[in-house]
């Protein structure tokens, strides 16, 4: 599947609710980042140059996607950069994760800050073999 | 919101109608302990989540009277977004991460000049650039104040008083800062070593989404006696900074996210909603999440004095003879730890205000002296083209709301919605249109903020005198707009 494809929004009053949807829950993680760095940027101008790579333990699944897009978001800052490129891996409780992404430069759209993904419209899962994970980020 | 759900109790006050057979399986039909400040049209345009939310939080254990929402209450995370609660330790008080935000101390610093308009106004495209050349703004946008570690634990434990000592401000603007300045019970051990990277370099930045850095003028005064106090007249160039503690700040909120939500679970707490993620304040972790919270409302302290040092540097490369004082600075996402009299008895309680803001009213023992008579200056903002309010606290917020009041204008649409209707580059050319100047590195982040994607600022401010939070003593209109 094309993940580019595979998030949306929904609505919440203040802040913005994301969802990725893939045909594996690595997918949908994947997607949903996209989703929450398309607020930040247009990720479409954005190069995958530079890797980074972090990993973290976490036995349920909805608290290991907010894991997931925080993890992200502090590289992102402690980095100064942004991504447009995600891999999720699991093996049992952990997740092996990378992104891939460039500095900020001139040229590439200053969309919202994204300030965490909350515990809010937090959900992942199965519908029909596809894996569906929303929740509520902070903007 | 349906208005057959709620009970008018006074013209701007409501209780929320019991359910038939409760809120909840097996539960009685009780009143829940709920309070709306609010005219009928601003409780009427309110999401019904709101309701939601401000009876999951009065759910939690420990809960002193009731849960109140502001008249700019609005569908938050958790606790909605204008949403004040009490927890008593001595009671099995909790301490919630939801009930303060990911922006902790997220605030207004306002400063009052002895410029006016006519001085501004010939200046103002070149005022615009300068502000927005040397205020760090916007997503990505970095600081040029570089800390190390021992710097930052000195600014999680001081505050604003770091950088006075800094030579970024005087120690008069200390005087004039929410509780001196910095918060006590800061713990930096608490604050993950990722949070402390993150602020290395964002400390004097303004931030992103409603953040702002406006110049606005005095337009219309309320209260002449208080205005007086305030040293605020008609005519006179104001500056209101919006941001909160950064990085860091938001770093503390998702390290405790799921921690406290872990800690509920924990001490048999059953969150009606996870976002409420909470623990007992006299537990392990809430003691921990107190002293990271603490740490970064200090770190938001010390970043709108050092904005404000740069917003002063900046005027005065054009008005070099300008004073710039400041007025109040005021937090609205915290959880602070205050004496209040419940049923006669002086308690120590969490008070909680998630989008709102504290509001002490004459001669309370923490205030001034400045401000003894008149109370704390309250400060709501507005919208870049709707302008904001001064108000001053009331003796009866203390009995009404735990001495608070509104912070905001109050979103009246999200922001997929708000991008639906606006264009940046239009939304900026009409405001331009109407005197008023914006300046931003994001077209996305203007259309998000459009000035009509926000409730009344002027119908806030008259609920909230009306419910007798807070009284109204100018009114603020926008000239130029930093927006983040």
């Amino acid at each position: 599947m094309d993940e580019i494809q595979n998030y949306s929004y929904f609505e919440h009053g203040a802040d913005v609710g994301i969802t990725g949807k893939g045909e594996t829950l690595e997918k949908s993680f994947e997607a949903a980042a996209v989703a929450m760095f398309m607020i930040i940027t247009d990720i479409s101008k954005v190069k995958p140059v530079k890797r980074i790579k972090f990993n973290f333990i976490e036995q349920d699944i909805e608290f290991a996607f907010i894991s997931w897009l925080n993890n992200l978001l502090n590289e992102s800052h402690l980095l100064n950069m942004v991504f447009s490129r995600f891999h999720v891996e699991r093996d049992k409780d952990a997740w092996i994760c990378e992104a891939f992404g460039e500095p900020w430069r001139n040229g590439l759209e200053r969309g919202t800050e994204v300030k965490g993904a909350t515990l809010t419209k937090l959900s992942v899962t199965n519908e029909n073999g596809l894996w569906i994970a929303s929740c509520v980020v902070d903007v | 919101m349906n208005l057959e759900n709620f009970i008018q109790i006074e013209p701007n006050c409501w209780a929320v109608r019991p359910k038939e057979g409760g809120e909840g399986a097996g539960r009685e039909a009780v009143m829940p302990p709920v309070r709306f400040y609010a005219d009928k049209e601003l409780l009427a345009a309110m999401d019904e989540k709101v309701r939601e939310q401000i009876i999951n939080v009065s759910r939690l254990p420990g809960l002193k009277g009731y849960a109140f929402a502001m008249p700019d209450a609005h569908w938050g995370y958790g606790f909605p977004i204008g949403g004040v609660a009490a927890f008593d330790p001595e009671e099995g008080g909790i301490i919630s991460a939801g009930g303060v935000g990911f922006d902790i101390s997220c605030g207004i610093r306002c400063l009052k000049t002895d410029l006016t308009i006519e001085d501004v106004s010939p200046y103002a495209e070149k005022l615009s650039d300068l502000l927005f050349r040397d205020i760090p703004a916007g997503v990505g946008a970095g600081g040029n104040i570089t800390l190390n570690e021992a710097e930052l634990d000195d600014i999680m434990l001081n505050g604003a008083h770091y950088a006075v000592e800094k030579g970024y401000g005087t120690k008069e603007d200390i005087l004039y800062i929410e509780d001196g300045g910095k918060v006590s019970g800061a713990d930096p051990s608490m604050v993950s070593t990722s949070a402390k990277r993150r602020q290395k370099s964002e400390m004097g930045t303004l931030g992103s989404g409603n953040h702002y850095l406006e110049v606005q003028v005095v337009k219309r005064i309320f209260d002449e006696n208080t205005a007086r106090v305030f040293g605020l007249k008609k005519n006179q160039i104001v500056i209101s900074i919006h941001c909160g503690s950064r990085g860091l700040g938001h770093q503390v909120g998702t390290d405790y996210l799921i921690t406290l939500a872990k800690a509920a679970a924990k001490y048999g707490i059953n969150l009606p909603d996870r976002e409420l993620a909470c623990a007992p304040i006299n537990s392990v972790e809430g003691g921990m999440y107190l002293g990271a919270m603490n740490a970064a409302i200090n770190i938001a302290l010390c970043n709108r004095q050092m904005l404000a040092h740069l917003t002063r540097e900046a005027f005065k490369r054009i008005f070099p003879e300008a004073a710039i004082k400041t007025l109040f600075d005021v937090s609205h996402n915290t959880c602070k730890a205050e004496k209040h009299t419940v049923n006669g008895e002086e308690l120590l309680l969490y008070v909680h205000r998630k989008g709102a803001t504290r509001a002490f009213g004459p001669y309370h023992p923490s205030l001034p002296d400045l401000f003894k008579e008149a109370g704390q200056p309250v400060i709501i903002g507005g919208s870049m083209g709707t302008g904001s309010y001064v108000l001053a606290g009331t003796k009866e917020s203390e009995e009404r709301s735990f001495s608070s009041a509104s912070h905001g204008a109050g979103r009246a649409m999200s922001r997929n919605q708000a991008l639906k209707l606006w264009r940046g580059r239009e939304v900026v050319d009409e405001l331009k249109e109407k005197g008023i100047i914006i300046r931003s590195r994001s077209m996305r982040g203007i259309a998000e903020e459009a000035p009509d994607a926000y409730k009344n600022v002027d119908a806030v401010a008259e609920a909230t005198e009306k419910a007798r939070l807070a009284k109204r003593v100018c009114y603020l209109s926008p000239v130029i707009c930093v927006k983040g």
